[in-house]
């Protein structure tokens, strides 16, 4: 019978019951409701700071810096990452200072970004910057060198090269790869925006970072597990809302479905 | 059958001499082609056979523009063979057709860099060489979801929409069934009689080759080398089912196996 159930029911159940369970511990006071606040807690809290208007203030904030951040590191990841696909040696210079910067996890620029820009906006945006900017020029590297040459060959027998050849051939069919680069230059960013966020108290704006470690400072526990459940959620919505959707056109629209 | 495979340079659409070309392998240095010396003339019909790996496709790439020889040169007409160009299309053995575009557009990418044509000339000519090749109804359709022999067909669309000088097929029937096959083949030599073409072909097939070519060269591998021509004074259009094309046809094959059985 279980074969019968929509596929979302069992989940369901599962998240219910666990949630219930966590209620149920916290309210029979074998653990502080200050450390570890209950999920009604955490849902009143979320309420508030809706009606309050802080939460959606923060989200604002975070997703701007965010957006903001991850255009400007795409929009110099993609020609950066050509580049480096198109000339041996930037590849071998850039291409492999992109491999280690890579690795870094971006928090680590946040000293840096502090010293050159101060406690300012151009700080955080530095941090995403860097944390969406190496694995997007991997990444167009990577799936422009992996572009078949019989397309190449193709499209210039028939008199395509230069912008054209570009433009025409070597974007599209690597676009699949930058695709998967952004993504995941995306999800570095949002990652390194929380650090940042985390770590500066930037006086331009207050987001969710922000509100997570206001939430530590004080002692708001139901309100560091709330913003925690809001990152979480803004980031699936991002991959579910605009990530996924483009992905799986791009691979049904070639046949390269599994 | 003379060997005449050398003409004066002004009726000749593509020169070779003395043109060799090695490639450097995993398994050492290979001679794909070595010492070969061909003309192919103005409005020519040329068919290439020969055993596997004796350098056809190579040679199809060195004409293309897309190799360069290591020695000899290539010439189309009096200019040096030095890149690809609008006037040498290509069409490759595996059909290179874009997954990225539809079947209308894949035909329409040739054209629309030929600036001297409209955008409504430009898809007359697309759908017309998609009748031809009996896909009309398939101008949406993606790549993906053709057959092998459909796929082969819209790439045989795509080469000769832009009507090029000069046309370099690399197998291009090989995964068609008999019937669509005999059928392009009328096509084909329609279109290279009204169009006066001059076309390079490589099969596999030496009764494709006859039927097709006005020379037929059979290449010998182990270095790639021109092993014999043959002329093909046969009166178009030709059928496949011909008896004097079948005499000529065994000729070639028997010129063929005596070679491999040394
Ligand atoms: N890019 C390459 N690198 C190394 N060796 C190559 C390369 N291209 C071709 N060769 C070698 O050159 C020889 C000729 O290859 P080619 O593809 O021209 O043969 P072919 O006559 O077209 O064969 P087929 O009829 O099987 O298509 C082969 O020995 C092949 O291994
Ligand atoms: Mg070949």
């Amino acid at each position: 019978m279980a074969s019968k159930l929509p596929r979302p029911v069992i989940p369901t159940l599962v998240a219910l019951f666990i949630l219930g369970g966590w209620e149920w511990f916290v309210r029979s006071g074998r653990v502080s409701e200050v450390l570890f606040p209950a999920p009604s807690h955490v849902l009143q809290w979320f309420w508030d700071s809706l009606l309050s208007g802080e939460l959606l203030a923060a989200t604002w904030v975070t997703m701007r810096r965010l957006i903001i951040g991850f255009a400007i590191g795409a929009a110099l990841g993609v020609p950066l990452g050509a580049l480096c696909a198109r000339v041996r040696w930037v590849r071998d210079t850039l291409g492999v200072l992109a491999l280690g910067l890579q690795t870094l996890p971006s928090v680590c620029w946040v000293p840096l970004a502090l010293l050159w820009f101060g406690i300012r906006e151009e700080a955080v945006l530095f941090v995403v910057v860097m944390g969406t900017l190496w694995a997007v020029v991997l990444a167009v590297q990577e799936s422009v060198l992996n572009v078949p040459p019989l397309y190449l060959r193709a499209a210039q027998t028939m008199g395509s090269n230069g912008w054209h050849l570009w433009s025409r051939v070597i974007f599209p069919a690597a676009l699949p790869g930058v695709l998967s680069g952004m993504k995941q230059g995306w999800a570095f960013a949002w990652r390194s925006l929380m650090a940042a966020e985390i770590f500066v108290v930037i006086v331009t704006g207050f987001g969710l970072g922000s509100l997570l470690n206001a939430g530590r400072e004080l002692l708001r526990m139901d309100q560091v597990m709330g913003v925690m459940a809001v990152v979480m959620i803004v980031g699936l919505l991002a991959d579910l809302i605009f990530f996924s959707p483009i992905e799986s056109w791009l691979r049904r629209s070639r046949g390269l479905e599994r | 059958m003379g060997n005449r495979s050398e003409t004066s340079p002004a009726t000749a659409a593509l020169t070779l001499r003395n043109v060799t070309k090695r490639f450097d392998g995993a398994s050492g240095q290979v001679t794909a082609l070595e010492d070969i010396t061909l003309d192919v003339r103005e409005g020519e019909f040329l068919a290439i056979v020969g055993p596997s790996g004796c350098g056809k496709s190579t040679l199809l790439s060195l004409l293309a523009g897309l190799e360069h020889t290591n020695e000899g040169a290539i010439k189309l007409g009096d200019q040096p063979v030095e890149a690809p160009g609008r006037d040498r299309l290509v069409m490759f053995q595996q059909d290179a057709l874009f997954p990225w575009l539809n079947v209308l557009e894949n035909v329409l990418f040739g054209l629309r860099l030929k600036p001297d044509l409209t955008e409504a000339e430009r898809l007359e000519s697309a759908r017309y060489y998609l009748n031809l090749v009996g896909l009309g109804n398939k101008e949406k359709a993606r790549p993906h979801e053709l057959s092998g022999g459909m796929r082969q067909r819209v790439a045989l669309a795509r080469s000769l929409a832009p009507n090029p000088r000069v046309l370099l097929m690399d197998e291009p029937f090989s995964a068609l069934d008999a019937l669509t096959r005999e059928q392009l083949y009328g096509d084909l030599q329609e279109i290279f009689t009204k169009r006066k073409k001059t076309i390079v072909l490589v099969t596999h097939n030496i009764r494709e080759a006859v039927c097709l070519g006005d020379r037929v060269v059979l290449f010998s591998p182990n270095p790639g080398r021109v092993q014999q021509v043959f002329d093909v004074n046969l009166p178009r259009p030709r059928r496949m089912n011909d008896p004097a094309l079948a005499n000529l046809a065994s000729e070639v094959t028997a010129a063929l196996s005596a070679r491999l059985a040394q």
